[in-house]
């Protein structure tokens, strides 16, 4: 058993959308001691009012299953799925990144968005606001780029994700 | 899909649709507390006589009767009190019967919906503070959702693994008008444990206790609120199999002690048998029991060599703390038929030779006698506290009565454990997972209103029944003849204990300097109070407290310094264990990264 061996985990939990459910969760987490690295939560089903949490966490695998274990006897879960285990998923979150800059900085913050794919949501003759989607690799490489060119607020959405094919959660 | 209950027409108060729906739950007794915010549910229940309440002293105490009550008897617990103070006085009791999966909902009272958020007089975030306390909580905003959340709660509380739910209830929600439904025909949208162990693995356990060589069955608390048919299950299991069996301190009582293939409790105070065979075993057997720390004793030196089966209706219970090869989710009355089911149908002998050698290293490890204390019985002699429990569960059995015993926290708790022997389950209450001071005498009190002819004990030790001593008032009022038995040795003795042989015997605290004289005590609260000074009178008050018609206390002045042994010392393995100063001296197996530890 690789008993220490951390790993990313990628869980999406659907729930009930009733009231506190999002502090069970998360109290959860913290009087358990499990990290979250993200989290995201909207309504997904209007009609049955249900949830869906996601959240990426680490741990080991034995901490990682905990988790999921967990998460599935709170009452108002209804699924909980590790996407990283369960198969090949998709990971997106979008951010609105802040870029106060003027002269050469502002024309290389530009070129930089056009090879990421960043569009331009907000422009004024001294900032830029981009919107950029992708995974987390790709947001966190665009802010490493933008930074000594006058990065000045980021907002990011946290992770959504969903599982490759005809897969449901 | 199931259709909806028709909501029924003539709309009747909250506080009305509210014990509507107790009664159809089957509730007959409430202990709870008035106040401002409940007083609409007081005044429906001053309208009816269906439902029983019984006035506590405190609101702790209503929780902790409530587990009694729902312990004893496999019902759910019923608590009532108001918002505020009312509510987070219970929060206690809420943790402990979470930690021992206890059935319990708490109704509590809460300021009107329109003043919630705003600080108003008595208002504490119910919710927010018993979150973690519950296994669920709802705060009721909406009459239309105030019969079901009540139905919802209920079947929460007493399915999967039970626990305490919660349902706080603003006080308009009391009074307004509210449609009532009955019980729903689907339970719950999202809440469905799983209970029906999976024939596949069950197979598979099958196979590899048929092959074990050194079998072991360690069941616990699971196995009793499965139900006494999982008791009785356990024991024709363990019979066919002729494998020794331990049962951990909540699960005393499934296994009838003593009996030949019975090892005792195991655990931090456990026997040696117990431990040394749990650490030597090649197929362990967990059956509803979770390995706490104070079984299993340091992680990565327990039970090195073993394959290990777990069989628990919390999947999060297996594989949390120590990696199991077998998991099986399910009830464990429903796994323990299907286990015997599998093992008649599986045709492979067990050998015999080679389970006769391990059954006799047992032996021998039994031979130890590791409970074995010395009475001194000349007259005026010091009563050990051992034998205090030794002659108490001697004399109670030459009783023809049902007896229960309830505990308090520490040393007395232990010492209880392992001289009171259990036939049946059910009968034996304590706090395992919180050890919280102060739960066995509401705890009794909660036995007795649910078994009024039985004979309700409370083991306890002097420091502890101090931390709910207004319950005495409580038996008073209601008749309830529960019978306190206090080891009183003036110290924190399991504080003591620790001092001594964890901190250099610097006795920080410990000593209960002032106590009060229980007799006189007892007397105020319009009981009999009893005393024994020494071994000859012990007997005598004993036969007194059990035969008494009224709630006694009995002060038992045990020996101040006895330790209680045999002991697994925290961060030490099972068999590091030490015995007492019966045996010859062996290595303590304290560490410092074993006194970190709690
Ligand atoms: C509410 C609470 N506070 C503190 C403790 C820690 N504690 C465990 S045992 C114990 C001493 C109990 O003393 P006593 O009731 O006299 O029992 P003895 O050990 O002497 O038999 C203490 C303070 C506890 N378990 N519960
Ligand atoms: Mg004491």
């Amino acid at each position: 058993m690789s008993n220490t061996l951390e790993r990313m985990a990628t869980i999406s939990v659907l729930v009930d959308n009733e009231a506190g459910v999002l502090a069970r969760v998360t109290g959860l987490f913290a009087g358990r001691g499990y990290n979250i690295d993200s989290l995201t939560v909207a309504t997904v089903d209007v009609d049955r009012l249900q949830s869906r949490i996601n959240i990426v966490t680490s741990g080991t695998d034995m901490v990682i299953q905990q988790i999921k274990a967990q998460l599935d006897r709170l009452v108002p879960v209804h699924r909980v799925s590790d996407l990283t285990h369960e198969g090949p998923h998709i990971a997106r979150e979008m951010a609105m990144i802040k870029v106060v800059a003027s002269g050469e900085p502002r024309v290389e913050a530009l070129r930089i968005a056009e090879a990421f794919r960043a569009r331009v949501i907000d422009a004024t003759t001294n900032s830029f606001v981009f919107e950029l989607t992708g995974n987390t690799d790709k947001l966190d490489a665009f802010l490493d780029l933008m930074r000594p060119l006058g990065l000045a607020e980021v907002s990011r959405t946290g992770v959504a994700a969903i599982a490759r094919g005809a897969r449901t959660i | 899909m199931s259709v909806a209950p028709q909501a029924s027409v003539a709309a009747q108060a909250g506080a009305e649709v509210l014990l509507r729906a107790l009664k159809e739950q089957g509730v007959e007794v409430i202990f709870g507390y008035p106040g401002g915010a409940v007083l609409p549910i007081y005044d429906a229940i001053f309208k009816q006589n269906a439902i029983r309440h019984i006035l506590v002293r405190q609101e702790g105490g209503a929780v902790h009767a409530a587990e009694g009550y729902a312990r004893s008897t496999g019902k759910v617990g019923v608590v009532l009190v108001t918002s505020g103070p009312g509510a987070t006085n219970t929060v206690t009791g809420l943790v402990d019967a979470l930690m021992d999966s206890i059935p319990i909902v708490c109704l509590t009272g809460q300021v009107p919906t329109h003043l919630i958020g705003n600080d108003a007089f008595q208002e504490a975030d119910t919710t927010g503070i018993t979150r973690p306390a519950t296994k669920h909580n709802y705060l009721v905003k909406k009459s239309e959702d105030l019969a079901r959340v009540v139905h919802e709660a209920f079947y929460v509380a007493r399915s999967g693994r039970p626990g305490p739910v919660v349902i706080d209830l603003p006080k308009d929600i009391l009074i307004n008008p509210a449609p009532y439904v009955g019980v729903p025909e689907t339970p719950h949208r999202s809440y469905k444990p799983q209970t029906d162990p999976d024939p596949a693995l069950i197979e598979q356990a099958v196979a590899l206790l048929k092959r074990a060589k050194k079998p072991i069955i360690y069941s616990g608390g699971g196995v009793i609120n499965a139900g006494p048919a999982a008791s009785a299950a356990l024991v024709d299991f363990v019979r066919a199999t002729g494998f020794p069996v331990t049962n951990t301190l909540m699960g005393l009582g499934a296994y009838p002690s003593p009996d030949p293939l019975f090892l005792g409790m195991l655990g931090m105070h456990g026997t040696y048998q117990a431990n040394l065979a749990m650490h030597d075993c090649d197929v362990m057997l967990n059956i509803g029991a979770r390995f706490d720390d104070r079984v299993t004793g340091r992680l990565n030196a327990f039970s090195p060599n073993s394959t290990k089966i777990h069989i628990d209706i919390d999947r999060s219970s297996i594989n949390k703390s120590v990696h199991v090869d077998l998991g099986i989710v399910a009830d464990a009355g429903k796994a323990i038929a299907a286990l015997s089911a599998a093992w008649k149908k599986d045709k492979t002998k067990v050998d015999s030779k080679v389970l006769a050698a391990w059954w006799s290293r047992i032996e021998e490890w039994r031979a130890k006698d590791c409970l074995r204390f010395k009475q001194d019985m000349s007259k005026g002699a010091v009563i050990k506290p051992q034998y205090a429990i030794q002659r108490l569960f001697e004399i109670t059995q030459e009783l023809k009565r049902e007896i229960f015993i309830t505990t308090e926290v520490g040393q007395h708790q232990m010492w209880a454990a392992q001289y009171f022997h259990f036939r049946q389950p059910n009968r034996w209450m304590t706090s395992g997972g919180l050890g919280t001071m102060g739960y066995g005498l509401p705890a009794g009190l909660g036995v007795q209103v649910a078994h009024p002819d039985a004979l309700v004990i409370d083991i306890a030790g002097e420091a502890s029944i101090l931390m709910n001593i207004q319950e005495m008032s409580t038996l008073a009022q209601y008749r309830l003849p529960v019978k306190t038995f206090i080891l009183n040795n003036q110290y924190m003795g399991m504080v003591r204990q620790w001092q001594e042989l964890l901190h250099g015997g610097r006795y920080s605290e410990s000593y209960t300097a002032a106590l009060p004289d229980f007799v006189k005590l007892a007397e105020s609260f319009h009981a009999e109070g009893l005393r024994a000074e020494s071994v000859d009178q012990l007997d005598d008050v004993i036969r007194r407290m059990v035969t008494s018609e009224k709630p006694v206390i009995a002060d038992i002045c045990v020996d101040q310094k006895e330790n209680c042994f045999p002991m697994i010392p925290s961060g030490a393995a099972h068999n590091e264990m030490i015995l007492g100063p019966e045996h010859e001296s062996q290595s303590v197996g304290v560490t410092d990264a074993g006194m970190a530890l709690v």
